[in-house]
């Protein structure tokens, strides 16, 4: 297999970034590729990592991300790490640094929490903070340059191919895992409120009930709001889920496509193909350092008065002439540009997700019969 | 983007991260900023009455000053009108005395006249006697014309 020339293209690139690291059970029998073109017939089932899409899909359902498990598992430590340091050592009187930062955080989610949900649990607020927070965080992976971590991990494992993704918000079993937890909970509370015959009834009986004179029609009614009612119970963990996974996955797209097309345009040029003469696979990382090493340099002995501005600004075009043209200077705006965009979004989507969870929440304890 | 185990892994990630927060932050930060919602309100409270305390302290002393300075013009006004008395009453003593002296004095002078009317009185016979030797040129004998010398005197 072409693997080496499959990952320089612009597809390899992409599927690249979209591949979770994936360890799993390949079932017995299956034909694996290897990266030298030869095939490789397993005999038994066997736990591994997926080097491959494909062998990621042949795992099915026995298979772990483990860098969307291990980023939660992280981002969700650090949460809990500063939120509870900073509750420890929480003062009544006088607030560090921390603890207002903490404090404005939860301020907001209680705020939240107590504008939508008007009954007694416990859980609700402690589950809101923990969303907004850890979702947020969990988006925020978002907004490290694409490249960076994936490339470091390469280094460390010392595998070119490895697969990482950073975000977990942008792999779908993350935002459904904690969508169906939501909805867990939803059927808990709704049972432990109103009574397995209340939630059965609230399935059944509503928004279509006759009265007692005409209680034949319920015969037809009662399919017809079960159908209803599932549908809508349903479509909430799965579009709570989804609405997360698509907008940060459209973002992080947005990112790789940009780091593509303007990365593409840089080693087109004249110094990329020297380094990469030199430095073959490893090109991507030498050659952005050394690009921002120069120019910072020079930026840098303007500052400090050795190099007249006129000369400063000649030399950086130079500069940027050498190293990709004008792409790594559009690059870098293109990528600012739709960063300030992205900061919003996944601001907006974690609190959706808050306040969707919380609604939701408060729709399970709420009593229909006391509405009408 | 395949759904698989990863599902149910970050679902237990997922309750495990929410139960700490419901055991270790959010009661404890709710607490405190309870506390000092509390603290805040009672310090303000604090302040409230403080302000009353000292309006009506403020009124109190005005009000204190206030008799202070009625009782200060009562003082004042009662001495005047003491020392109005004692002059008064000075005078009247001095008047009362005065007089006391004068009737004294006419006394003493009538004792003094009357007294000097008797040794007169004593006296006259031996001056008549002595004028009417001279008159006479001889001895009168006082024992004979005593009677008349007595009837003399008393008339005197």
């Amino acid at each position: 297999m072409a693997s080496e020339s499959e990952a320089l293209t612009a597809t390899g690139y992409i599927q690249h970034h979209l591949q979770n690291m994936t360890f799993g059970k390949l079932p017995a029998g299956y034909h694996r590729h290897n990266a030298d073109g030869t095939e490789t017939v397993l005999e038994k089932a066997t736990w591994t990592l997926a080097h491959t899409s494909e062998e990621a899909a042949a795992m099915g359902f026995n298979a772990v991300h483990l860098d969307t498990l291990g980023w939660s598992l992280a981002l969700g430590i650090l949460f809990c790490f500063i939120f509870g340091r900073a509750a420890k050592r929480a003062s009544i009187d006088k607030p560090t640094g921390l603890q207002s930062f903490v404090e404005l955080v939860f301020e907001f989610v209680n705020k939240i929490v107590i504008d939508t949900f008007h009954y007694k649990n416990r859980l609700v607020g402690p589950m809101a903070l923990t969303i907004f927070v850890w979702v947020f965080l969990m988006n925020f992976m978002d907004l490290v340059p694409v490249d960076w971590l994936p490339t470091l991990a390469m280094k460390i494992s010392g595998d070119d191919h490895l697969f990482f993704k950073v975000v977990p918000t942008t792999d779908p079993n993350a935002t459904l895992g904690m969508a169906f937890t939501v909805f867990m909970l939803m059927i808990i509370f709704s049972v432990k409120e109103k009574g397995l015959l209340g939630f059965i009834k609230e399935l059944t009986c509503h928004p279509f009930f006759a009265p007692k004179k005409f209680w034949y029609a319920n015969f037809f009614l009662v399919p017809a709001n079960t159908l209803l009612e599932t549908v809508a119970l349903i479509a909430k963990p799965i579009s709570l889920g989804l609405r997360l996974f698509g907008n940060l996955y459209a973002g992080e797209m947005i990112f790789i496509l940009i780091a593509l097309i303007f990365s593409g345009m840089a080693f087109s040029s004249f110094t990329a193909a020297g380094f990469a003469s030199f430095f073959a696979g490893s090109v991507n990382v030498i050659y952005w350092l050394f690009a921002l090493v120069v120019i910072v340099m020079t930026l840098w002995l303007n500052l400090k008065g050795k190099l007249s501005s006129g000369k400063a600004y000649l030399l950086l075009l130079i500069e940027l002439l050498f190293i990709g043209g004008l792409s790594l200077l559009g690059g870098g705006l293109a990528h600012f540009g739709w960063l300030v965009l992205h900061v919003l979004v996944i601001t907006i989507q974690a609190l959706v997700f808050t306040v969707l969870t919380t609604v939701y929440m408060a729709m399970a304890h709420a009593k229909h019969d006391e509405e009408h | 983007m395949n759904i698989n185990f990863t599902i149910i892994g970050q679902s237990l990630i997922f309750i495990s991260f929410v139960l700490f927060s419901l055991k270790f932050i959010w009661p404890v930060l709710l607490g405190v900023m309870e506390e000092r919602e509390k603290r805040i309100a009672e310090g303000l409270e604090n302040a409230d009455r403080a302000g009353k305390d000292l309006e009506l302290a403020q009124k109190r002393a005005g009000e204190t000053l206030r008799e202070a300075k009625e009782q200060a013009a009562q003082i004042v006004n009662d001495a005047n009108k003491r020392a109005a008395q004692i002059i008064e009453e000075a005078k009247e003593q001095g008047r009362v005395e005065g007089e006391r002296k004068l009737a004294t004095a006419k006394q003493d002078i009538e004792r003094e006249i009357s007294s000097a009317r008797e040794a007169l009185r004593g006296q006259v016979a031996t001056l008549a006697i002595a004028g009417a030797e001279k008159v006479l040129g001889t001895t009168v004998d006082a024992k004979a014309h005593a009677s008349m010398l007595d009837k003399l005197a008393t008339e005197l």
